[in-house]
């Protein structure tokens, strides 16, 4: 993860002045929130601080961005033509429901909804900092590290965003015969609302897994199992509904009963169906509160993740 | 050449060695490379539960489309396994002025760069692929002749030598540029355009980009080629098409050692 004191510029002097002597070095979870024990004002200038500088920190490689999300479309040109093909050598006008040009634009939204869900470096970076000691910083210092992690995290999206729009935008100019006509404003707002959750979920869904280094140390492998099972099961690789028609072998449910069970859809799958329509009405209240419940649930599991894992944490490196 | 091969077999033995130590680590190393394309075996099964083909009368129904897949697998492999590794730690010995190091020692630069570092771990795809070519055969309306047998293995080599010229450039790309993290990212994006049969690029946007990807980068002959020997009919226009990816693979060979001369030549060091 990115580390605050690297990166300090003169607005980093806020956070720094903070820090106590070494001699107080406590493993012991000392601070579960800034407000708790300073001014709300504080607090709140605090989590400016750590922002502002996290927002400095990763527009340094703007151009790699631009670059990195340009190519990211290349793999939809594939399923472009993938999809054609299997719309061409069958007589069906859609499948699960989707037709050629459904299947086009949720790849596309699924692009977005991962532009807020993905947590690229946020499990590893946490491990790796319980690794090599550098989580002790965030023990002595007023500064929550979960928090730290999730201002950074917004600092990292806002300016992906920031330089990414352009390229997003061209390609959806491109590829906008592919699209339904614009949704009505409650679904727009229903599929902004669900992006918004998405990268909650997102967020502390790989946090909890980072914060398994306080048992594991080591959580790369882990993590790379829990990508590949996000990648299949959050609707990346392909719209769910297909798998709606998959016996699971237990009478009754098939196999995308069981996958709706689980928390990974609504990090790529649930936001790009509403855009499309996929989902409507009771349904859909029905599942954007079920997401609200996952993220509420991750992050009380992230809490108490990290509440045992700074109790048992003994402090290495120097 | 025979110095060549026994220096090989002593960076492959002493990578065996390494990899041996960290049983446990190569064994997960193994098992998550499997399930990542055992998951997108499981994504072409669902779309056959919705089609019969891939693309109306192209041939490339389940069987052949599986054989197809598991060429690819298997082409992919012996890349990952043997050059790729080598390949990522470039970038950094660029940077870090490591390269420096290799230009010294009194071997060819472009063999210690592209083949010092052997992942044995990524075979397991390419048994795999063995075994789902196979599967594929066996359940094949026209086995294959005599011929396409003896043309397979000399056009899976065409094509990992297609690849390792692909591999060669960008690596020069990261000498003439200084740093190119993005290298590997940019060779994932580039070879998965052959991830799926040529005919599949078809249409106003499509035909070009399969001129493109056949003629100029030649990436669609990589696997199409051998997949459609051992999966299809050998018809008329099979001399044609058994020649391009020689041709392409001597020619990109050649064009890469060009390149990657070309590259170290304007090298500066990094390092003091």
């Amino acid at each position: 993860m990115t580390n605050p004191a690297t990166g300090a510029r003169p607005g980093s002097v806020a956070l720094r002045s903070k820090v106590p002597t070494e001699a107080a070095v406590d493993t012991r979870p000392p601070h579960r929130s800034c407000s708790g024990r300073f001014a709300v004002g504080h607090g709140l200038r605090t989590w400016w601080t750590m922002l502002a500088i996290c927002l400095e920190e990763r527009l340094v490689y703007r151009g790699d961005f631009a670059l990195g999300t340009l190519m990211r479309f290349l793999p939809i040109v594939t399923q472009l033509f993938l999809w054609t093909a299997v719309f061409n050598a069958t007589n069906r006008t859609d499948i699960a429901g989707y037709s050629r040009n459904d299947m086009v634009a949720y790849y596309l939204l699924t692009m977005v909804t991962r532009a807020f869900s993905s947590m690229p470096g946020l499990a590893g970076g946490i491990s790796r900092s319980v690794r090599d000691g550098s989580v002790k910083k965030y023990l002595v210092q007023p500064v929550d590290y979960v928090s730290y992690l999730l201002a950074a995290r917004i600092a990292h999206k806002l300016v992906y965003y920031v330089v990414a729009i352009l390229p997003f935008a061209v390609v959806f100019f491109v590829f906008r015969s592919y699209f339904p006509p614009l949704p009505a404003a409650a679904t727009v707002l229903a599929f902004t609302a669900s992006l918004a959750l998405s990268f909650l979920l997102g967020f502390f869904m790989e946090a909890t897994l980072g914060m398994l280094g306080f048992w594991f140390l080591e959580v790369s492998s882990i993590v790379f199992a829990y990508m590949l099972v996000q990648y299949l099961l959050s609707g990346h690789m392909f719209p769910l509904d297909m798998l709606n028609g998959i016996a699971s072998g237990i009478p009754g449910i098939s196999v995308g009963n069981l996958v709706g069970w689980l928390p990974f859809e609504y990090t790529a799958y649930f936001p790009a169906a509403i855009w499309l329509g996929k989902i409507r009405g009771n349904d859909l209240v029905r599942k954007l509160a079920i997401e609200a419940a996952w993220t509420i649930a991750m992050a009380i599991l992230c809490r108490i993740v990290w509440h045992r894992g700074t109790r048992r944490y003994s402090a290495f490196g120097g | 050449m025979k110095r060549y091969a026994s220096i090989f077999a002593t960076f492959a033995r002493a990578c065996l060695v390494r990899d041996m130590t960290f049983r446990v680590n190569f064994l997960l190393e193994c098992v998550t490379s499997i399930g990542w394309m055992s998951m997108n075996l499981a994504f072409y099964l669902l779309i056959f539960t919705f089609t019969p083909e891939i693309g109306l009368h192209t041939g490339w129904t389940r069987e052949p489309f599986f054989a197809f897949v598991a060429t690819g697998l298997i082409i992919n492999s012996i890349v990952q396994a043997l050059f790729m590794p080598s390949a990522e730690e470039l970038t950094e010995m660029v940077r870090s002025g490591g390269l420096d190091g290799v230009l010294v020692q009194p071997l060819d630069a472009q063999f210690l760069l592209s083949m010092h570092r052997v992942d044995f771990s990524a075979f397991a795809n390419g048994l795999i692929g063995i075994g789902l070519l196979a599967w594929a055969i066996a359940r094949m309306d026209a086995t294959p002749t005599p011929l396409a047998w003896l043309l397979y293995p000399l056009l899976i080599v065409c094509g990992v030598a297609i690849l390792y010229s692909l591999v060669i450039m960008l690596a020069a790309a990261t000498i003439l540029m200084g740093r190119n993290q993005s290298l590997y990212d940019f060779w994932f994006y580039l070879t998965n355009f052959s991830r799926y049969p040529a005919e599949i690029y078809a249409g106003p946007w499509g035909s070009p980009l399969r001129t493109l990807c056949t003629f100029v980068i030649p990436i669609l002959l990589v696997v199409n080629v051998p997949a459609r020997v051992i999966a299809m009919p050998l018809e008329g226009q099979a001399v044609g098409m058994v020649l391009a990816p020689m041709i392409a693979a001597a020619a990109s060979l050649a064009l890469s050692r060009t390149v990657f001369l070309a590259a170290i030549s304007r090298y500066r060091s990094a390092s003091s």
